[in-house]
């Protein structure tokens, strides 16, 4: 066996007007860490799907060797993949939430009796070596539902391990976890590398693959740019490398002055839903200036979503408090109010809250804003076309045409197609939650340009992001938030990463 | 540029495929019934028969679309049926002519018609009402509301007709559903419909232009809509050819066009779509949700009340089995024509073909005097049929 667990020679695969993939050739050494990195839409998913089983053998062209042997699976069957020993844990948890840890992890695999009775404490027992062979602390008789996103994450790792899987392919691993969560999970993968497993790591968080991994791939474009060992490669060389173009500086930043204030919140407070999906406000107040750039900092779960989306309207438990938009009490617990008063929000969750992925782009950037185009009769639909199409050329969205459904999109283009939605409505203060998290760095780039632009023309921005480079990077003040409550509000001058990590979990700034 | 020529077949692939689908099935009956379906006397049962299952589902796409489902408008249809033929032969029929005794008797049948039409909406409407508020506002499940509703209403017809047939019924309004337009009213209508679409065309082609749209080829447009003409024109003179046009297929074609339009080109049809293609984006995007699915509920009931005043015209009396197993001819037209019970995909015209498919295979059964026993089986496999086509056809893209 040759010291390539996994190689690619030369693969194409072609969609209906589109080239997926180009001649793609590189190889995963046996028991290395192989990041892939890549804009949205470059081909990483599409290069996974083919590994996994989902293209059959026959639907592309070239060769895939697993182990010096070629892969041809048959069907769309993911399973034969999993028999061969490949496991992929992908960026949405295929879990079932009502099923506890144990039976997630032997979903399809319980072992029973010779009349097909489940023998439940085999099962726990089994699941409680697994979880120990690989030091995850997890309760496993819990419902999946009841664990944190870090904790479910780790699920599906053991999940994937729990069928002796050689290589492990872990999509955008990182995408909703916190910083001590990443930790433990890097810690997780050294362990498995010690033991033998290779594992392939997609990712956009381009500092990770310095932290954890051994070679790294560029893809662009559905090509590889290069393959190449981490150790001789710069995060600006790998930038370069994945957009094709220098890029000076990760956060265009303009100097601004702030305007007046829009938005006074006063004493924001909920309670609980009784699925305690959503974290209650404790009083929580701020100001917002037109012009500025306002950055919600906080751990996941810290009550950032749930802040902007009380304001906006959405029906929550027991709301109270004031919201005076220019000068005037804006009625809470309605979306339609705060729309008419020039506040947008774009959702945290594009394809759950901010998309119907089946209906075409033109659609879906309409939907709040037909009553622009609209009698009393009839949508005027040649009016509409014509705004779509303005947005749509604004904004650079990649796509043949605005029937296309937003399903056949990218997820940095659909993203845009849910920024393009709130923008048709002129908002005045615009909402941004967690707006550039799976998305590649060109698109990034383009929405801090356009939140710049937009903070020019004097409309308050607000934006809720994980990141802590991109909010010290882009806004002009960050307020900081802990289990429900505001820790305060730092200038973004004299903020650091520290400071705002001091807030976040909860302790006050020493002076 | 906008709308992409590939993308465009796409959508519109599905609706060939029925059509293709119903083309085949014709054929096949032509066939086996040595031509005698394709007779006019046939073609024209066919269409008229096919109405009263039409009214339901073009409801129905509404239902469906917005991810709900209505099991009860088999019952409510029957039950308004019997309200219809109670008017007329007990209600209104002994007490106008107390309030005026004066009226000849012709003009009298026409009042009762109209206020029996019209309280017939009026239940229809009120029915809506009770089921879309269980729905919409109190959150109760549209399967479960509306399968309260189907025994509801059973009931409520069998404890207003007491288990006999009402007769008699208003000649007019036997003519809502028996009648026929005269030959050349039939042609007049054919000559003014024809030149609307060429209106139609034409100023939509204005249209794009002031607002700087690439325009197609003029012919492309010209063949469409001479397509079309022609299709009416052939429709008119078969039917002409026997009684002429069907009065219940004009109204059926009339409430076709309005639902039609109201799907692509209102703000409450996009937003019926979207509450089924996407429930939580929709209400983030400031659409209130309850009033829609609402306002959906109340259109079934209107759309209940249409059908079972043609039930009742069509056979002259309120029947007590009336309206029995409507709602699943109804949602098999809606799934056969393309709508997906996942909601948020569904067209009225797939839902009319849908129904013309159904009819065709009952009325080509009926020719072929094929035993009632095969007809139910066949109509059932040829359901599960359609629905893999849709499976299949799916999988590929």
């Amino acid at each position: 066996m040759s010291e390539y667990i996994l190689q690619f020679e030369g693969v194409t695969k072609d969609f209906p007007g589109v080239r997926a993939l180009s001649n793609v050739s590189f190889r995963v050494k046996a028991g290395e860490i192989h990041g892939i990195c890549g804009e949205n839409g470059a081909g990483k998913s599409t290069l996974m799907k083919i590994i996994s089983g989902v293209y059959p053998h026959g639907t592309y062209e070239g060769r895939v060797l697993f182990k010096d042997a070629e892969l041809k699976f048959s069907g769309s069957s993911i399973r034969q993949a999993i028999e061969r020993g490949i496991a992929i844990v992908y960026q949405e948890f295929a879990l079932v939430p009502q099923l506890t840890v144990g039976e997630n992890i032997h979903l399809g695999r319980e072992p029973v009796s010779a009349a097909g009775i489940v023998n439940w404490h085999r099962l726990y027992s089994e699941t409680r070596e697994l979880l120990d062979r690989f030091h995850l602390r997890i309760p496993f008789e819990e419902k999946v539902i009841s664990l944190g996103v870090g904790q479910q994450q780790m699920v599906e790792i053991a999940k994937a391990l729990a069928e002796n899987a050689s290589l492990l392919i872990l999509d955008e691993p990182t995408s909703a976890l916190t910083e001590a969560e990443v930790e433990s999970l890097f810690a997780i993968l050294r362990k498995l590398k010690a033991g033998g497993v290779t594992c392939i790591y997609i990712s956009h968080k381009l500092e990770e693959f310095f932290r954890i991994a051994d070679s790294l791939t560029v893809i662009r474009d559905g090509a590889v740019i290069k393959s190449l060992p981490v150790k001789e490669t710069s995060t600006e060389e790998v930038i370069r490398m994945m957009v094709g173009r220098e890029m000076k500086e990760r956060f265009p930043r303009t100097r601004r002055e702030l305007g007046e204030v829009v938005l006074q919140a006063r004493d924001i407070t909920t309670s609980t839903d009784a699925a305690k999906t959503k974290r209650a406000l404790k009083g929580v107040s701020f100001d917002l200036h037109s012009g500025e750039i306002l950055g919600i900092a906080g751990l996941m779960g810290s009550g950032r979503s749930e802040l902007l989306t009380a304001i906006f309207g959405v029906p929550v438990a027991h709301l109270r408090g004031s919201v005076v938009v220019t000068g005037e009490e804006m009625p809470l617990g309605r979306i339609r109010e705060a729309m008419g008063r020039g506040i947008s929000y774009v959702p945290e969750d594009r394809k759950r809250q901010g998309l119907v992925v089946k209906e075409s782009i033109s659609n879906n950037m309409s939907l709040p804003n037909l009553n622009q185009f609209s009698s009393i009769l009839a949508i005027n639909k040649l009016k509409e076309i014509r705004e779509c199409q303005r947005l749509f050329d604004f904004l650079r969205i990649k796509s043949s045409s605005l029937a296309s459904p937003v399903e056949s999109l990218s997820g940095g283009n659909q993203q845009k197609v849910v920024i393009a939605k709130w923008l048709m409505s002129k908002p005045r203060i615009l909402f941004l939650d967690e707006p550039t998290r799976g998305i590649d760095v060109g698109a990034k780039y383009e929405i801090y340009k356009l939140m710049n632009e937009l903070a020019a023309d004097g409309v308050a921005v607000v934006m809720v992001s994980s990141e802590l480079p991109e909010l010290l990077g882009i806004c002009d003040r960050i307020l900081v938030m802990h289990e429900g409550k505001a820790m305060g509000v730092l200038p973004a001058a004299q903020a650091t990463q520290e400071k705002l990590m001091t807030l976040a979990a909860g302790m006050t700034l020493r002076e | 540029m906008t709308l992409h020529i590939v993308d465009r077949m796409r959508m519109q692939l599905k609706t060939y495929t029925m059509i293709f689908a119903l083309l085949v099935i014709w054929l096949l009956f032509g066939l086996l019934t040595n031509w005698v379906f394709f007779s006019p006397t046939n073609l024209s049962n066919l269409f008229r028969q096919m109405t009263i299952i039409s009214f339901l589902a073009i409801g129905m796409v509404l239902v469906i679309v917005t991810g709900n489902i209505d099991l009860s408008v088999g019952s409510v249809t029957g039950f308004i049926g019997v309200v219809a033929a109670g008017l007329q032969a007990h209600v209104l029929a002994g007490l106008l002519p107390r309030l005026f005794p004066g009226l000849p008797a012709q003009s009298m049948a026409m009042l009762i018609t109209a206020l029996t039409i019209m309280i017939c909406l009026v239940v229809g409407g009120v029915i809506g009402v009770y089921q879309g508020a269980l729905v919409a506002y109190l959150g109760i499940p549209a399967f479960i509301v509306t399968l309260g509703g189907m025994l509801f209403f059973r009931g409520a017809l069998l404890g207003y007709t007491q288990g006999k047939t009402i007769v008699p019924v208003e000649e007019p309004f036997k003519a809502i559903a028996q009648g026929y337009l005269s030959r050349s009213v039939g042609l007049v209508l054919a000559a003014a419909v024809i030149v609307a679409i060429f209106v139609f065309y034409l100023s939509n082609r204005n249209q794009r232009r002031t607002y700087g749209f690439p325009l197609k080829p003029l012919a492309i447009d010209l063949l469409k809509a001479g397509g079309f003409s022609a299709a009416i024109v052939i429709y008119v003179l078969i039917m002409n050819d026997y009684q002429g046009l069907q009065n219940p297929v004009l109204l059926m074609a009339f409430v076709a066009i309005i639902f039609g339009y109201i799907t692509k080109n209102t703000r409450f049809g996009r937003y019926a779509y979207a509450i089924g293609g996407n429930r939580e984006a929709t209400m983030l995007s400031g659409i209130n949700i309850e009033r829609n699915v609402f306002k959906v509920f109340i259109l079934m009931g209107v759309l209940c009340a249409v059908s079972g005043i043609v039930l009742t015209a069509r056979v002259a009396a309120g029947s007590i089995s009336g309206g029995q197993n409507y709602e699943l001819s109804a949602i098999a037209a809606c799934v056969i024509g393309g709508t997906s019970l996942m909601g948020g995909e569904g067209t009225v015209f797939g839902a009319i073909i849908g129904s013309l498919i159904m009819a065709s295979l009952e009325n080509g059964m009926s020719v072929m005097n094929m035993g009632v026993e095969w007809q139910y089986m066949i109509r059932g496999l040829v359901l599960i049929f359609a629905v893999y086509i849709d499976v299949v056809s799916k999988r590929s893209r």
